[in-house]
């Protein structure tokens, strides 16, 4: 059985997708062999999943997703992060110290204290539990310069672009580096800081326009434009 | 609903309302969607003289700690009246009515959002009455229901809400104020049109077992009203014009 709705439909909660055949995908959920739309959204389908591509929504910790938190608490076992999802994320002692750790030498506020900015990566999270960061990856740590702008976490796909081809070509354009984090901040490091503002400018630029067709030849032209 | 204070008549021979409604009209309705910057998601109704804000907050951590579940989300409401908001001054600190209704208002949407998903965190909904004419539980429900959709947090469904009341021994559809006052019985009822799942039935006065049904009935037929219009606004807000509308997922692209 076809879809009920078009492919690339702008569809709201409740909206039925589809009947038996299919599986619920991202944003969906079955009832009584019918699919519907949890949230606000375009339609799409890959085989036989429908899935519906959010338009507003918040970031939700994954295993494996680099993100950017801030310290926002230090205890006993590690840092508490704010990382912009519903749950504050922990990074515990034991991934930032070699060796085993003594509460009366080792002050954990030299190492990371509250308002640090972090890079680090999701290394487990369940409903039991708040996630936990490590900082086992290249480039993971403190941050300690560039500029941090804060985004929606749903059009970080489209700043990455396919296999990375959007962010690629604004760091080879621009000459910065480009730390993205799945929870919708990225930083931006770079030599000058005009190469830095313009950076910002062409992020901006595609979280505006991020559902709009053409979007890499538009960036990629400006970049050209700026270079001359 | 006291005997003997109805001095105008509500009907008038014409068969209209004291506003010109016909029995089974809606009042004029109009939903606006993210006016709030800072809430996670927001939204706006104008039903007929009702001027209502929403917004949302969440999920998030939820503060006092020992308030979270372990199972699922907190989903906290609160419904309060502006000052201003009537003719005499509201005190604004929440009156027991409020306190009642947010507790009706958050029980009334929590059906709707998938609060399994989010254990331990909370939802914040308020919803703020700028300026009431009766039925503003009616139109709270709708305007949050959109706010939490608009703050993208997964929901079943959007619950559309609308009352149905007796006026004059005549079964109508949306009380305003003085209808409301005067009248006879109110039945306030919130719908999940889809799976057509009740989340809200009250009743203010009384009824005949017949006038009972055919009251909720046209309150149904309210609600699904008030859900077009729901989505209606939705589709306003996020729609993207059709030759731009090309690849939203990023691992598509060109």
């Amino acid at each position: 059985m076809p879809l009920t709705v078009e492919d690339r439909q702008l569809v709201t909660p409740g909206d039925l997708l589809a009947e038996v055949d299919y599986k619920a995908g991202e944003n969906t959920y079955s009832e009584n062999d019918k699919i519907y739309a949890s949230k606000i959204g375009i339609v799409g389908s890959r085989r036989n999943i429908v899935h519906v591509i959010a338009l507003r929504g918040f970031y939700t910790p994954q295993v494996g997703d680099i993100v950017i938190g801030k310290v926002v608490d230090i205890n006993l076992g590690g840092w508490v992060l704010d990382i912009n999802s519903p749950y504050q994320a922990i990074l515990f002692v034991s991934e930032v110290f070699e060796r085993s750790f003594n509460p009366r030498k080792d002050e954990l506020s030299e190492v990371f204290n509250i308002g640090d900015m972090i890079l680090a990566k999701v290394s487990g999270f369940d409903r039991t539990r708040d996630p936990a960061l490590t900082l086992r990856g290249r480039g993971l740590g403190k941050i300690t310069h560039g500029r941090i702008i804060e985004m929606t976490s749903a059009k970080i796909p489209r700043l990455i672009g396919k296999k990375g081809s959007m962010i690629d070509m604004v760091k080879k354009g621009t000459g910065c580096q480009i730390a993205v984090g799945q929870n919708g901040r990225v930083l931006v490091r770079g030599k000058r800081e005009e190469d830095v503002a313009f950076t910002i400018k062409i992020i901006r630029k595609v979280e505006e326009e991020a559902h709009t067709s053409g979007l890499t030849n538009r960036i990629s032209e400006l970049i050209k434009k700026e270079k001359m | 609903m006291v005997e003997g204070s109805q001095k105008k008549n509500l009907i008038n021979k014409k068969g209209l309302r004291v506003d010109g409604r016909k029995p089974d009209e809606l009042r004029s309705t109009k939903f606006e969607i993210g006016l709030l910057e800072k809430a996670m998601g927001s939204a706006y109704v104008e039903q007929g003289k009702n001027k209502i804000i929403a917004a949302v907050y969440g999920p998030r951590e939820t503060h006092p700690r020992h308030l979270a579940l372990q199972d699922r989300a907190l989903l906290r409401c609160r419904y309060h009246m502006a000052p201003f908001s009537v003719e005499e001054r509201k005190r604004p600190a929440p009156s027991r009515r409020e306190i009642e209704l947010s507790k009706v208002i958050g029980e009334a949407l929590e059906p709707a959002v998938f609060v399994d998903l989010y254990p331990r965190a909370s939802i914040d909904v308020f919803i703020e009455v700028l300026q009431s004419d009766g039925g503003s539980r009616c139109a709270s429900i709708s305007v949050a229901s959109l706010a939490l959709a608009d703050a993208g947090i997964p929901l079943r469904d959007l619950v559309a809400s609308c009352a149905a009341g007796k006026v004059d021994g005549e079964i109508v559809l949306d009380l305003n104020d003085d209808e409301d006052k005067l009248g006879e019985a109110d039945l306030p009822v919130a719908l999940m049109p889809q799976s057509e799942s009740i989340t809200l039935l009250q009743m203010d006065g009384n009824f005949s077992q017949k006038e009972f049904e055919s009251a909720f009935n046209l309150a149904l037929k309210g609600c699904g009203q008030i859900y077009d219009l729901q989505k209606q606004a939705l589709k306003e807000k996020y729609s993207i014009k059709k030759e731009v509308l090309e690849d939203l997922e990023g691992e598509k692209e060109e």
